[in-house]
């Protein structure tokens, strides 16, 4: 055993993995006694006696049945954000500059994604192939996306990012916004030009909207059903491999040795005869490629997207980044499964809880709450290292 | 490399030459008056053209720059603001639609320009304060103060006002002051906060304000939702002004003016005079300890603190400052449309505000006109002229020759009027690698670039001296 752990690149493997599972137990158990916590205290008062008129079961029996369900939702879209706030956090980390264009090389990769399964389907040829080849499809989308986001956050960089290196902080961040809204109208004129709407919807295919029953237990009067959509599960088990994979790449890697030293000091970097621009520019490919597979993950999950589809799971994954400390890889992980426990949780809840006046309309603004909140009492985040007021 | 700034320096020659020929004795007034005129008479004859538009709006450009007498300035920009353009306006409609919305856009422009070319402060959510002086009036000035109870989209029970017309005065100042405020709120807790985090702050509590309209309509119905507020009322305007301007106008103009084109003349005078005011407030500003205190948070907060400025406490000043100025905007806008909603209010507007900011020059009153000027033509005129005309050959016949593709096969969704992030985008990104000072730099922007070239990015001192700050 201890052999194992001895191998570098086995522990860097194997490592994401503990802390993963650590992440998930810990902020769900601590939200779902929170949650329940709230719900015992709550007997018999107004919020109790309209949750039993409304549902016929009582508040507490309410949230302990929905409580599983909320949880794997929040799971698989923390991994989502996760996938989504490392290409933040590696960018900041090394060029110290928030990539506003990220939520675009989100949506570039789930549309390449949708439209090579959309091209594969035409007849509908897709929905009749075995349950294999459908995975082997989604994996082939996957990686056409990865590779166009790759390909588009180099290009961006190169053009947009690099020519203003050294320029005051607010110059690239504007130049980023420009780019991201220019993204996203490109988009939107690419895809209008062949089709008469610029929205897309994933063909269905394979299994991946069937549902799996893991336990159902009897309580009284209901039960607690739980099960999952097998889409959900490939969407865990796709990110949670990514995850591993960058850890290895960044933490085991010389490539990543490279990438953490240009980090760290960009000048002694370049003096040990490291080429800084081309490991900026890698950063960029791999933050760009996890986005691009986050983009066609996120279209399996929620079937529609459009050209402004990376503007909100964008400025949430870059919340969890900050949450979790800016330029720290496992905080993205962390910031990102936290944020969709608290956005999942707050859809679920909180409609119940204040009666229907606040519903889950406002899950999209906790974001924001959270952001300032963090910024305002920890700005390094969770696990981050401090950061200077300015520069 | 040598070469093309040898041709640069060519042209600004030749430039400089044209200037200073024009600018010899009385020429330049013969010049302006000149220009003036020809401007005038093109508009005057040509209902709908773009070029003869911007030739006469080019011509305050030329007020600014010649060299005149300054009384003969002011005489001349007033002749063209007040005398001129309500003429031409109300003569054809739609000029006065694209003045209006300039001056919108100007004074939200100079508005941001506070904030962000001034202080350094990057304000990505600018217009929630906007939107926090339209809804302002519009809860106020409307019958929405009847309807807390009711379900939205129910008609009100009277048709009675909440507030009579008139207190749209009253709350063009309440706009100001609540804004100012709001902008205060928002600030304490954020402006510790290093310029990037700030800017995505700032686009967060944008957002917070939208989604806030979008949802107020319950448990209390204060926004109506969605589907927005209307009818929201219009101050009065006194019969015999009305009748006045109708004496003198009709002539001009060759028909009787409707009310409707008189409220546009009057919110476009009202936005004129703000705009003068925001002018005065910030030439003023520019050059006072607290304008200068601005400048040196700016360029180093470091050294900006180790001199004795009050950094919270300014950041907050200019944060109000700015917000203020789309408060009182945001309550004219909210009574020339008669109606808003979460809509108007998103976060492309704020980019809109900021996308003018930098075109025309940070920091740069004239720049930033220019600038609002610019793009709203471009999205008002231009993109949709370019819509017209793709709509117009969808329905002919035309055919691309090589590809052979057939205009009527194009997509409805190809309306370049609903491509303005595309524009605003570019104009962001290209700006920032080739004029990041803008169309007109402002002065003290110009030195600062000079400076900021020759100097080392990111030295090794710099970095140290941030980890001592942390």
């Amino acid at each position: 055993m201890r052999r194992i752990f001895a191998s570098p690149a086995l522990r860097e493997l194997l490592r994401p993995l503990g802390q993963i599972i650590i992440f998930v137990t810990g902020s769900g158990v601590v939200l779902s006694g929170i949650m329940l916590l709230l719900a015992f205290l709550l007997r018999g008062s107004a919020v109790d006696l309209a949750t039993i008129e409304r549902t016929g079961i009582d508040l507490f029996t309410y949230t302990l049945n929905n409580l599983p369900q909320v949880l794997i939702d929040s799971i698989t879209l923390g991994f989502v954000y996760a996938a989504i706030a490392l290409g933040y956090t590696m960018v900041y980390g090394v060029l110290e500059f928030i990539n506003f264009a990220h939520s675009e090389i989100f949506a570039i990769g789930a549309f390449v994604g949708v439209e090579l399964l959309i091209a594969v389907n035409a007849g509908g040829k897709l929905e009749s192939v075995s349950t294999w080849v459908a995975y082997g499809w989604l994996i082939i989308a996957i990686f056409a996306g990865m590779i166009a986001s790759g390909a588009m956050a180099m290009l961006v960089e190169v053009t947009a990012y690099r020519p203003l290196r050294g320029a005051p902080r607010l110059v690239p961040l504007i130049s980023a916004i420009g780019v991201s809204f220019f993204l996203q109208d490109a988009i939107r004129l690419v895809e209008s030009l062949t089709t008469g709407q610029y929205h897309r919807i994933i063909p269905t295919f394979g299994n991946f909207d069937e549902r799996v029953s893991i336990f159902a237990i009897k309580m009284g009067k209901s039960t607690i059903d739980l099960n999952i959509q097998v889409k959900s599960i490939v969407v865990i088990i796709a990110a949670v491999l990514m995850l591993m994979f960058l850890n290895y790449l960044v933490n085991a890697t010389k490539m990543g040795k490279a990438i953490r030293s240009v980090a760290q000091d960009r000048p002694t970097a370049s003096l040990m005869g490291i080429n800084v621009n081309r490991y900026i520019s890698l950063t960029f490919l791999i933050g760009g490629a996890l986005g691009g597979a986050a983009g066609v993950l996120y279209a399996l999950k929620f079937t529609r997207i459009d050209p402004f589809v990376g503007f909100f799971p964008g400025l949430k994954a870059f919340t969890a980044a900050v949450l979790g400390g800016i330029g720290n890889l496992t905080g993205a992980l962390l910031g990102g499964i936290v944020l969709g426990m608290l956005e999942n949780f707050a859809g679920a809840y909180l409609s119940v809880f204040t009666m229907g006046a606040a519903g889950a309309e406002y899950k999209d603004i906790l974001a924001f709450a959270i952001l300032i909140l963090v910024l305002i009492f920890r700005p390094s985040g969770l696990l981050g290292e401090q950061v200077g007021q300015k520069a | 490399m040598a070469e093309k700034n040898r041709i640069k320096s060519m042209f600004s020659d030749y430039f400089l030459k044209i200037k200073e020929m024009i600018n010899r004795g009385k020429t330049p007034y013969f010049v302006t008056l000149l220009y003036l005129s020809l401007g005038t008479i093109l508009v005057y004859n040509s209902p709908r053209s773009l070029i003869s538009f911007l030739i006469f709006l080019s011509s305050t450009l030329l007020i600014y720059y010649l060299k005149m007498d300054n009384r003969a300035k002011i005489a001349l920009a007033v002749l063209v603001l007040l005398g001129l353009m309500p003429v031409l306006g109300v003569r054809n409609i739609f000029y006065l639609e694209v003045i209006f919305q300039i001056s919108v856009y100007s004074a939200l422009a100079l508005g941001l320009n506070i904030v962000v070319g001034f202080a350094g402060l990057l304000d990505l959510g600018y217009v929630a304060f906007y939107a926090v002086g339209a809804y302002l009036w519009a809860i106020f000035g409307s019958q929405q103060m009847f309807m807390l109870h009711a379900i939205p989209g129910t008609a009100p029970a009277t048709s009675e006002f909440f507030l009579p017309a008139n207190a749209f005065f009253l709350f063009l100042f309440l706009g100001v002051a609540v804004a100012a405020l709001t902008g205060i709120l928002l600030g304490l807790p954020v402006l510790r906060l290093r310029g990037d985090y700030l800017a995505i702050v700032t686009l967060g509590f944008g957002e917070v304000i939208r989604v806030l309209a979008n949802n107020l309509d319950k448990p209390l119905n204060l926004t109506n939702g969605p589907q927005g507020i209307t009818p929201i009322q219009r101050p009065i305007l006194p019969e015999p002004v009305i009748n006045i301007a109708q004496t003198i106008l009709k002539p001009l103009v060759g028909r009787t003016v409707s009310m409707g084109e008189f409220y546009n003349l009057f919110f476009y005078l009202v936005a004129l005079v703000i705009i003068v005011i925001v002018i005065v407030v910030v030439r003023r500003l520019d050059d006072s300890n607290m304008g200068r205190a601005w400048t040196a948070i700016r360029e180093d907060e470091l050294a900006a603190i180790s001199m004795g400025i009050p950094l919270v406490r300014l950041k907050l000043a200019a944060f109000a400052t700015g917000a203020s100025f789309a408060g009182v905007m945001g309550v004219l806008f909210a009574a020339s449309r008669t109606f808003v909603s979460p809509e108007s209010f998103s976060f492309m507007q704020s980019i809109g505000v900021l996308s003018m900011v930098i075109l025309g020059g940070l920091g740069s009153i004239p720049g930033v006109v220019v600038g609002a000027a610019v793009v709203t033509i471009l999205n008002l005129q231009v993109l949709q002229g370019f819509s017209l005309y793709l709509s117009q050959l969808r329905q002919s016949d035309a055919v691309i020759p090589i590809i052979n593709f057939a205009w009527k096969n194009l997509s409805n969704q190809l309306d370049p009027a609903k491509y303005q992030r595309l524009v605003f985008g570019l104009i962001l990104v290209l700006m920032m690698i080739y004029r990041p000072a803008g169309l007109i730099p402002a002065a003290r922007r110009k030195r600062e670039l000079v400076t900021a070239k020759n100097e080392e990015p990111e030295s090794d001192s710099l970095k140290e001296a941030d980890n001592g700050a942390s």
